[in-house]
């Protein structure tokens, strides 16, 4: 990491907002170790998007994630995808139920915008 | 062999069937699994959704079914949520969590965020040519191209 951080000083930027949110629930903390385990990722960003959707407050169901992670080079977006599925999978198996990921190279956020739209509105299918 | 003889041997099978249940719910693993690859192999462009086209009921179905429209594909839908056996057979089926999934060509292409992404790189065109597809969105731009007199037409 520090050897990254001298070649890309913004690097620093990044680390900070790897920081897991001090509000976050319980899963979204441990979401957070997850991908920070698996990814060592350079940034991370996790959203609760569950007060968009017909679920009670507080609810952790609805999720959007940003992995910016060397380990994605070279890899077609269905394989980091399956990845980061992989990382969460007991999570998705107990209660997590959308899963919104965008993965990417360090190279490729560096010339992204780097601004993360919400998820499209909620259309009232959630649960049964 | 005589048709009582058959009608024998088949009342025997199914009463065989009923008689273990273990070899049942075996058979209706592999039915469900059959039935998704017959489904994913019906259309060129297959999609499983919340809801269906005319009136999605999940804003990232909603979403696939708009890039759909804008490149004018026909496909075949399903709502899982009319279908319980579907709706956690098509997730083991690809070993994909979510809802929507996209198959193209009877491949699993990916779900929201992925068709989005391939929508907005231009690789979705491509991947819909290689199934023999042609985009709408291709076609709007090649007639723009050949109005302006830049390119013969097709």
């Amino acid at each position: 990491m520090i050897s990254v951080s001298r070649r890309f000083p913004i690097l620093g930027f990044w680390r900070m907002s790897t920081v897991a949110n001090a509000q976050a629930g319980p899963v979204e903390q441990t979401m957070h170790k997850k991908l920070t385990s698996c990814f060592e990722p350079v940034h991370l960003e996790l959203h609760n998007e569950s007060y968009m959707h017909n679920v009670p407050k507080g609810s952790e169901t609805h999720f959007k994630v940003v992995v910016v992670s060397s380990q994605f080079e070279g890899k077609p977006l269905i394989q980091r995808h399956r990845a980061v599925n992989d990382a969460l999978s007991e999570e998705l198996k107990s209660g997590v139920h959308a899963l919104s990921i965008i993965a990417k190279t360090p190279e490729q956020w560096e010339i992204s915008t780097k601004e993360v739209e919400p998820s499209p509105k909620c259309r009232g299918g959630f649960g049964k | 062999m005589s048709l009582a003889v058959l009608g024998r041997a088949l009342r025997h099978a199914t009463i065989t069937n009923k008689s273990i249940p273990s070899l049942s719910s075996l058979r209706f693993y592999g039915t469900e699994d059959s039935r998704i690859a017959t489904m994913v192999q019906n259309n060129k462009v297959v999609v499983f959704m919340k809801g269906v086209p005319a009136e999605p009921r999940c804003g990232f179905s909603n979403a696939v079914v708009q890039i759909l429209r804008m490149h004018g594909v026909e496909y075949d839908a399903h709502d899982v949520l009319s279908d319980e056996k579907l709706r956690q057979g098509i997730k083991d089926f690809s070993n994909w969590p979510t809802i929507p999934q996209v198959f193209i060509n009877g491949e699993f292409v990916g779900g929201c965020d992925i068709l989005l992404q391939m929508h907005q790189s231009g690789d979705l065109i491509e991947e819909l040519r290689k199934a023999g597809i042609s985009s709408a969105l291709l076609e709007a731009a090649s007639k723009e191209k050949s109005d302006s007199g830049k390119s013969d037409p097709k």
